[in-house]
């Protein structure tokens, strides 16, 4: 059995600041995730509504999120606007900035989704029987929309949490920069550590987002 | 925003726009290779090999693509297994790839009823022609919009392979950012080039779902 560079994880307090660089990344998920999921159901309401102005303008945001690699979104922000605006701006800000403004888009999109999924006669029905709009939002159309709505929501957690692993190309000190840091520091004791540390942060993220992906999917064939 | 230095830069994105579709194509083709027979295998419900695939499945959708990338360049010459940058690029994209094609392939395939496949047989077809005649190309079609969202999604990801010094459109904007701070037009190239691979695929996409939207629909 060649040394895999597992005993590397016990020595010192490399197991915890292994999870404290993985309990970074998952806070920049979930700040964004908190922020973006009510901007989100915003914007997809909107993005449903009749306003074509509103419309067009939201349509153009969607398609400019949705077609750049997050990671050229990174570095927009944190390269591209600190130079043109000379701010100053964390690696951490940025990637929650860049993250609510995606998952904010992807939100909208679900969201609209789901409501555009609602057919007419839902509508239409609901009026037969004599139901005002407001009645006919909050007793049928909100109801199945939630319900199609939450497994599609927190399947975006788990990408959210997957997308920030991105972060560490700007500079941010997340698991995999702390993964580096501590292969570094051992590289003449065990130089065969890269192996099992990398494999130790790909079983974290792992134990990260699969418990939340089998939720999604128990709750999506409920 | 400097013009001159644009055109000075253009060819260096050139050459990393070519890397990164290069990269990425192989990559999508074997996973669309890698999906196809994992949906096979969960779709005729092959013994052993399901569970294998079904945890192949799990674990590469719940991992980011970095840190799969990691570990295939960093962590496996460790223990004896050494390739170059570029074929651990490709192989991350069809390890991540594979099981986001064979999830659309899978969905497609189980979206055709039951009744399909017996009145297949009925006319006398055996099991392969039933699957080449009659399950695939339903399936196919309306496995579609998702196979062309996976496919843009794999392209993106590919900006991942500069962590690898792999030297794709990230990398160089990066570097020249890093050696000229001419931070503007080196994001707007990238800006540019990343538009002129994923809007064309991106139309592309959308003219194929129209085009192959015949299965199941209207019915």
């Amino acid at each position: 059995m060649p040394d895999l560079g597992l005993n590397v994880l016990f020595k010192g307090k490399n197991a915890a600041r292994l999870l404290g660089g993985l309990w970074v990344a998952l806070r920049i998920s979930l700040i964004s995730v908190v922020i973006s999921i009510p901007l989100g159901i915003l914007l997809g309401v909107l993005m449903s509504g009749k306003n074509p102005i509103v419309k067009a303008i939201l349509w153009v945001y969607l398609e400019i999120i949705r077609i750049m690699p997050q990671m050229v979104l990174l570095f927009l922000v944190f390269f591209g606007t600190t130079r043109a605006w000379g701010w100053d701006l964390s690696g951490e800000t940025a990637s929650i900035i860049v993250f609510v403004l995606w998952g904010t888009a992807e939100m909208s999109d679900l969201v609209r989704g789901a409501l555009i999924s609602i057919p007419k006669h839902q509508y239409e029905s609901s009026e037969a029987l004599g139901l005002t709009k407001g009645q006919t939002y909050l007793y049928i159309i909100i109801p199945q929309t939630v319900r199609r709505l939450i497994p599609l929501s927190i399947n975006l957690i788990t990408r959210m949490i997957k997308t920030t692993s991105l972060v560490l190309m700007i500079g941010v000190v997340e698991v995999l920069k702390v993964a580096q840091q501590i292969i570094e520091a051992n590289r003449m004791s065990s130089p065969n550590a890269a192996f099992g540390i990398y494999l130790v942060v790909f079983l974290l993220y792992f134990l990260a987002c699969w418990p939340i992906s089998l939720l999604a999917s128990y709750l999506e064939k409920k | 925003m400097d013009w001159n230095v644009i055109a000075q830069y253009l060819p260096l994105y050139k050459k990393a726009a070519w890397l990164t579709l290069r990269l990425g194509l192989a990559g999508i083709v074997i996973a669309i290779v890698v999906g196809l027979v994992c949906a096979l295998v969960q779709y005729y419900k092959v013994p052993v090999l399901r569970r294998i695939v079904g945890a192949y499945i799990e674990l590469s959708r719940n991992t980011p693509l970095l840190v799969q990338l990691f570990f295939i360049y960093y962590g496996l010459p460790k223990i004896g297994i050494k390739t170059n940058a570029e074929i651990c690029g490709i192989a991350g994209l069809a390890f991540l790839g594979g099981s986001y094609m064979a999830e659309a392939f899978r969905s497609g395939l189980e979206s055709i009823e039951p009744i399909q496949t017996e009145s297949a047989m009925s006319l006398g077809m055996d099991h392969a022609q039933t699957m080449r005649y009659i399950i695939l190309p339903q399936a196919m079609s309306i496995s579609v919009p998702a196979f062309v969202a996976n496919v843009i999604f794999l392209l993106k990801e590919t900006s991942v392979f500069s962590a690898i010094s792999l030297m794709d459109l990230m990398f160089t904007a990066k570097d020249l950012i890093g050696l000229y701070y001419k931070t503007t037009e080196c994001l707007f190239l990238l800006v540019v080039f990343y538009l002129l691979i994923l809007l064309p695929v991106s139309l592309l996409g959308s003219w194929l779902e129209r085009r192959l939207r015949y299965a199941g629909f209207g019915a």
